[in-house]
């Protein structure tokens, strides 16, 4: 059924129909809505769920950590400090192979403080463990949490996922989803049996100490099953439009690339804009496209190369960055050719939308226009000159 | 396979007051018991894949976190329609305790959950070397807190954990020993068959981190006790009951223990410690009265 929904009210109600035994956060912004609807659901009896309160976000991830262990579903959310203060239990739950599910608002990280969107808060994360996907608009935020639990609760997968959507953009704008029915999703997502759990009838030890002669085998296990998650994504995602009749691919989805000379590479609510810009400039003749990465974790590296290795020049686009380094996509794009028969001539990067700055038609104008010129590396988009104290050229 | 739900055969250093305690602990509480533990000297030593020596089902997340995943345990439990069958025991050492874990923990209690927590208190992080923790006592030599020309080892008194938690309103607030196995079992069996969160510090002495011969340990725990320095005491929803004692002078106790070896020609020093325990004294009541002659025929 078509509603007209805020972002965090779509998410709400998809982890609803998703029937999670336990949710556990803390509040945070611009996250906060989202659990604040799954409360009242709760507390109107329409959510058989218990929802723990708790005095942080470290806690937050550890109980639905415990809860996941005793084999009932479970679900979080967070946002940019609140991953940060998470992180030691975010990878402690992806190495005990637990498959919760939680979303990620996604959030800048202080200092200076600042509570608008950018990615830096998810990518710090990125080699967790953690399966990592990224919806452009609301719908694919509603459904990407179905598949999200689809996905980690099987069998050869066990590991959880993170779905990122951007903070206020996605969370607080408000659009129209096509809500699912219950009949559809308990179709799609049966019920979670744990492999592994704290059971009195068969007690087993979680989380024991593993010395040098098998930690690497249970960290290699790990990078194995999100290769795999590679193959499952596709596969899952055609299940999931048989039943919902939404197509998706799940790792990436081309946009105007089958003739383009000049392609953006971009995650999350972005694509949205950059969608709009390829239509305007296409109308003019301009053979411009985009590469939207769905899931940055599995990276989804020979899909992206298939995708690109005909186009001319590239930009990518992050909204994160890795102080002293580079762009983490951009890198990961660039690496994806390297030591290949066949490549863009020109893979520029880009770093925009920091802090929640917008990225304007105008920018995504520029990026274009940029592309005509030789390589970028790490060019920060929109700079403004005069808020810099010092010369850095 | 013994008849324990705590197996021998982990690698606990020989005397380790923690391990004795754990399988009073761990048999009192029955099979139907699910373990959330920090991490520390005692995840080390009896979960070493692919090795456990526990019988009864475990899990070990992080340091501070044991009191958020029991928890979630319970919560989860909850959901399933088992918590009333079923005991959760969330557990750790003195520092993930008192000071890395005191969040979480305060918000386990905070919240209401119906979980055992149980401190193993050695009195220093002896899993990393034996650095001074909230819990280490006045004086103590660590190796974070040495005694020096210019120290006499630990400054700082011991944080008053059962009062914290008694702040909490919960309705179990108690410490044992390893002194005394049956005051163990007892408060453990106890404290199950009250609701809510509960609380139990247990004194284990460390012959390495405290520097006294192993076959010692129960010897340790008895003068802790028996000197007023750490008193057993028992809040059943706010009411004190206490173990009584006829005060030794805590030199006994100080001149056990190579951690306390700079105070043994130090008058003033221990003179200092006997203050703690005749502190201790006065404010639980410890001291047992004595007992009235036979009256004469």
């Amino acid at each position: 059924m078509k509603e007209l929904l805020e972002g965090s009210m779509v998410v709400a109600k998809a982890i609803k129909l998703c029937r999670p035994g336990v949710v556990s956060a803390y509040p945070i912004t611009p996250q906060t809505h989202i659990v604040e609807h799954l409360a009242q659901m709760v507390a109107d009896g329409e959510l058989d769920s218990q929802f723990v309160n708790v005095e942080s976000e470290h806690s937050a991830a550890s109980v639905v950590l415990g809860s996941e262990a005793t084999g009932v579903r479970s679900y979080s959310a967070t946002s940019s400090q609140g991953l940060l203060l998470m992180a030691e239990v975010i990878y402690n739950i992806a190495g005990m192979r637990l498959p919760l599910v939680m979303t990620d608002a996604n959030r800048a990280i202080s200092a200076p403080i600042n509570i608008w969107n950018d990615q830096q808060d998810t990518i710090s994360l990125r080699d967790a463990g953690w399966i990592q996907i990224y919806a452009e608009d609301n719908q694919e935020a509603l459904d990407f949490h179905i598949l999200a639990y689809r996905l980690a609760e099987d069998k050869n997968i066990m590991l959880p996922v993170m779905v990122c959507m951007d903070g206020f953009i996605l969370t607080h704008g408000i659009e129209t989803v096509d809500m699912p029915t219950q009949e559809q999703v308990d179709k799609f997502l049966p019920p979670y049996k744990a492999l592994y759990k704290l059971d009195v009838d068969n007690p087993q030890t979680l989380g024991p100490l593993a010395d040098p002669d098998c930690y690497t085998e249970a960290r290699y296990a790990i990078h194995a099953t999100q290769k795999k998650a590679l193959e499952l994504i596709p596969e899952l995602t055609a299940e999931f439009a048989k039943v919902f009749g939404r197509e998706y691919n799940g790792l990436i989805e081309g946009y105007q690339l089958k003739d383009a000379e000049r392609v953006i590479v971009a995650m999350g609510s972005v694509c949205g804009t950059i969608k709009d810009v390829i239509d305007e400039l296409r109308q003019k003749g301009k053979k411009v496209g985009l590469l939207k990465i769905t899931s940055f974790r599995p990276f989804p590296a020979q899909q992206i190369y298939d995708a690109l290795k005909n186009i001319s020049k590239v930009a990518v686009l992050d909204r994160a960055v890795s102080l002293g380094g580079g762009a983490p996509l951009a890198t990961e794009v660039k690496a994806a050719f390297f030591g290949k028969t066949r490549s863009p001539k020109v893979i520029s990067s880009v770093v925009a939308g920091l802090g929640g700055r917008d990225i304007t038609k105008d920018t995504v104008k520029d990026i274009y226009s940029m592309l005509t010129q030789k390589e970028k590396a790490c060019e920060f988009m929109d700079l403004k000159p005069e808020l810099l104290k010092e010369n850095y050229e | 396979m013994s008849n324990h739900l705590f197996n021998s055969g982990h690698t606990a250093c020989a005397g380790c007051g923690q391990s004795l305690a754990v399988r009073l602990v761990i048999d009192a509480a029955g099979k139907n018991t699910i373990v959330a533990n920090n991490t520390g000297c005692l995840e080390v030593f009896s979960t070493k894949y692919p090795e456990t020596s526990w019988e009864v089902p475990f899990i070990h997340s992080l340091f501070e976190n044991a009191p958020a995943v029991a928890s979630g345990i319970e919560s989860a439990l909850k959901y399933l329609g088992k918590k009333d069958s079923v005991n959760v025991i969330a557990e750790a050492g003195d520092g993930g305790t008192a000071d890395i874990g005191l969040q979480s923990l305060s918000g386990m209690w905070e919240r209401g959950h119906d979980v055992l927590y149980i401190c193993y208190d050695n009195e220093a992080y002896m899993n990393t070397g034996i650095q001074r923790s909230g819990l280490t006592p006045f004086s103590a030599d660590t190796t974070t807190t040495p005694k020096g020309a210019k120290s006499s080892g630990n400054l700082r008194y011991k944080k008053p954990m059962p009062e914290i938690a008694m702040a909490h309103g919960i309705p179990y607030v108690a410490t044992s020993s390893i002194g005394f196995p049956q005051d163990i079992v007892r408060k453990v069996k106890k404290a199950f068959t009250i609701k809510g969160p509960k609380y139990l510090q247990i004194h284990v002495p460390c012959p390495l981190g405290w520097s006294y011969p192993s076959a010692k340990s129960v010897d340790m725990g008895k003068l802790a006790v028996d000197t007023g320095l750490y008193p057993l005491i028992e809040y059943e929803y706010g009411k004190l009951s206490v173990r009584k004692i006829t005060p030794k002078p805590v030199d006994e106790y100080l001149k056990a223990q190579g951690r306390f070896k700079h105070l043994w020609n130090n008058p003033d020093g221990i003179k200092k410690v006997q203050e703690v325990a005749d502190n201790n004294i006065a404010k639980y009541g410890l001291k047992a009265e004595p007992q009235p002659e036979q009256p004469a025929v």
